[in-house]
């Protein structure tokens, strides 16, 4: 306040109260800060190490001396970097539509229609969540070697086609959806997929959104099956081909980070696009006011 | 257009018997309102009549033809329900046009047809807009349309109006009412609104714990209540029941009292309940039934109700609006022996 006459209000308040919340304001924004840097900092400093001469790497300050752009121009014209792009956003492109796909047919099934064994195939599908990646990749890459799948597209993607998760985010969303549509469809006279597809599947786009979202990002930055799977330099991902970028002698950072820098540019694509999905309330719409 | 018959439909979960064999013939172009209270079975004889519901034993027939195994896309039928169910994420116009998708209309008669319901519902105007921008009577009005445009055999609601306020709720009853004298399509109705019930239908079908209880004619139901179930069910408020004894015409009430009714023939005991109607029971009638004290009154205007305290239990009266007795007065209620009902007290059957 600039206004040296107490106002009215001023004399009547307690004192204290205006300066505890003052207090609680500034503590509070003093988190935001705090957890804004420490978010911010990675990025900033990959971007900062991506615009320095090698020689400058490991001094930590965040301004380079002699900003350059040279590291752009040298992994873009790379080819190798050209191809782990490509394949990344094969693989994540072709892994999240199956997902979106299969992920919601099953959760449709689980969560709509009455069948034996219902509960235990949900069970089953729930329970594959408890177990971590690095347990599967043994008897994942078994499998590729004997089916002649390593080093391929198809031993890349096949663990990730469907995810336990998104099966069970697809089932709890489409709870959401009442009954009353479905079994107006029916009488409409739609086959069950017809169902699926033009009235369940509009209904939950913010989850397909949401879904989209991270199984891009997953498949995006997955690196311990890509590296185990993949042999030649031409098939690896971004991650994989990233973590050895450089000459043999040493590991080239300003190159790394000028990668996972360029990298980064395809999941802002996916979120911009994805998230004007997510939008609450449409399916309440269609019911009673 | 088509007739309806059920005959002996029963449904079962798992063990539990819901219905117990229903049978019922509806005439074609008839508006028959199933009422009951919640619980009663009537969503699921309708659901099944749909075909969204398997029949656990019984046929259906529509329009003469089995329909049991038939989906309910072959049924000939269309439904609306309570929470109106047309898509969020489609315009009106689209959503209409749902229920002619898999028919096989050429595409310019399909755009007729469409017009032709929207002008028919007076929604001409509104076939652009997502039912987001739709107020609740006028989405169910698009969920009418929807199952309208089909025309199909037989309409089915499942109590269309319980989510509309009174008002609205009396509108469209009355544009329902006149919407079948246009269209003269089968209609079941589903409702536990008995006023809804007397008001639409041509006949009502009144259930019970998966039983029928009875059918007719609103007039019937309500002049003619098969046992006290219906006789209490329809009518507002409530008919009085006095416990009694029956010889010959005269009832002897447990209270005391002698009344005189037409000849009927007993069955069991002769126990009986005396029935009669608050409207048909009045102070300074010429043929007197009980004696009490007034203990409330409820003016409605022209007339007022009286709560009695009688030697039988607290019956209820109508009295004049003007001159009502006071609270605390005696009164002696009385009523015509045509208005009067006898239902056996063990059955709970109406004497005849
Ligand atoms: N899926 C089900 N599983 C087991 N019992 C059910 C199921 N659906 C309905 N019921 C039972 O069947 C009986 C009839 O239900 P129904 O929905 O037909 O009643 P209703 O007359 O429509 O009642 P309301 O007026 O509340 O809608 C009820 O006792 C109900 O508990
Ligand atoms: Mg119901």
């Amino acid at each position: 306040m600039t206004d040296i006459t107490p106002t009215a209000d001023a004399l009547l308040m307690p004192k204290s109260a205006p300066r505890t919340r003052n207090m609680g304001q500034i503590i509070r924004w003093l988190l935001l800060f705090i957890g804004g840097i420490i978010m911010v900092m990675p990025i900033a400093y990959m971007i900062s190490t991506s615009l320095k001469w090698p020689h400058e790497v490991y001094n930590v300050n965040l301004i380079p001396d002699e900003p350059t752009i040279e590291n752009y121009t040298y992994v873009l014209e790379d080819g190798r970097f050209y191809w782990w792009f490509v394949n990344s956003i094969i693989i994540a492109t072709i892994t999240t539509i199956c997902n979106l796909l299969f992920d919601s047919l099953v959760g449709y099934t689980l969560c709509k229609f009455r069948f034996p064994g219902r509960t235990i195939v949900f069970i089953a599908i729930l329970s594959t969540l408890m177990i971590p990646t690095e347990m599967l990749v043994i008897p994942w890459y078994l499998m590729s070697q004997s089916f002649g799948w390593l080093d391929s597209y198809w031993g890349i993607m096949f663990p990730g086609l469907m995810t336990a998760f998104g099966t069970f985010l697809m089932k709890q969303f489409f709870e959401s959806v009442p009954d009353d549509f479905i079994e107006a469809a029916r009488i409409d006279g739609l086959n069950e997929l017809q169902i699926w597809w033009t009235v369940a599947m509009p209904l939950v786009k913010p989850a397909l959104a949401a879904l989209a979202i991270f199984v891009f990002l997953g498949n995006w930055t997955a690196f311990l099956w890509p590296l185990i799977v993949t042999n030649s330099v031409d098939m690896y991902t971004i991650p994989v081909g990233l973590s050895g970028f450089g000459d043999e002698a040493d590991v080239a950072w300003e190159l790394i980070m000028t990668g996972a820098a360029i990298s980064t540019i395809p999941t802002l694509v996916v979120f911009l696009i994805f998230q004007r999905f997510i939008i609450r309330g449409v399916v309440m719409a269609g019911l009673k006011g | 257009m088509a007739n309806l018959a059920l005959r002996k439909l029963t449904k079962s979960y798992g063990t539990t018997e819901v219905l117990h064999g229903i049978s019922l013939d509806v005439a074609d172009g008839e508006f028959v309102v199933f009422v009951g209270p919640s619980g009663c079975g009537k969503s699921t004889t309708l659901r099944m009549i749909a075909g969204l519901e398997e029949t656990t034993s019984g046929i259906i027939e529509i329009g003469g033809r089995e329909v049991n195994n038939l989906e309910p896309k072959e049924r000939d039928i269309a439904m609306v329900f309570q929470n109106y169910a047309i898509y969020p994420h489609m315009s009106v116009k689209k959503n209409i046009a749902f229920g002619l998708r898999s028919s096989k209309m050429p595409k310019a008669d399909k755009e007729k047809r469409i017009q032709e319901v929207a002008g028919i519902l007076d929604m001409v105007d509104l076939l652009d807009r997502k039912p987001s921008q739709l107020s609740g009577g006028q989405r169910q009005r698009v969920a009418i349309g929807r199952a309208m445009v089909r025309d199909p055999a037989v309409f089915l609601f499942d109590e269309p109006l319980s989510n509309l306020d009174a008002q609205l709720r009396t509108q469209m009853r009355l544009e329902i009412k006149k919407l079948h004298q246009r269209v003269g399509n089968t209609i079941i109705f589903v409702t536990h609104d008995q006023v809804e019930a007397m008001t639409m239908a041509d006949r009502i079908v009144i259930m019970k714990d998966g039983y029928i209880q009875q059918v007719g004619t609103p007039a019937e139901v309500f002049h003619k209540p098969a046992n006290t179930f219906v006789a209490r069910f329809i009518g507002a408020p409530s008919m009085n029941l006095l416990a009694g004894r029956i010889e010959g015409t005269i009832v002897t009430l447990d209270a005391g009292q002698n009344v005189t009714v037409p000849t009927l023939a007993p069955t069991g005991d002769g126990g009986i309940l005396l029935g009669v109607r608050p409207d048909d029971l009045h102070p300074n009638s010429a043929n007197p039934i009980i004696t009490g004290t007034v203990t409330l009154r409820e003016p409605l205007g022209s007339e007022t109700l009286i709560y009695v305290e009688t030697p039988s239990g607290e019956i209820i009266a109508k009295a004049d609006g003007r001159t009502p007795p006071a609270v605390g007065e005696t009164v002696t209620l009385g009523a015509d022996p045509e208005n009067l009902h006898v239902f056996d007290a063990s059955s709970g059957q109406a004497l005849s």
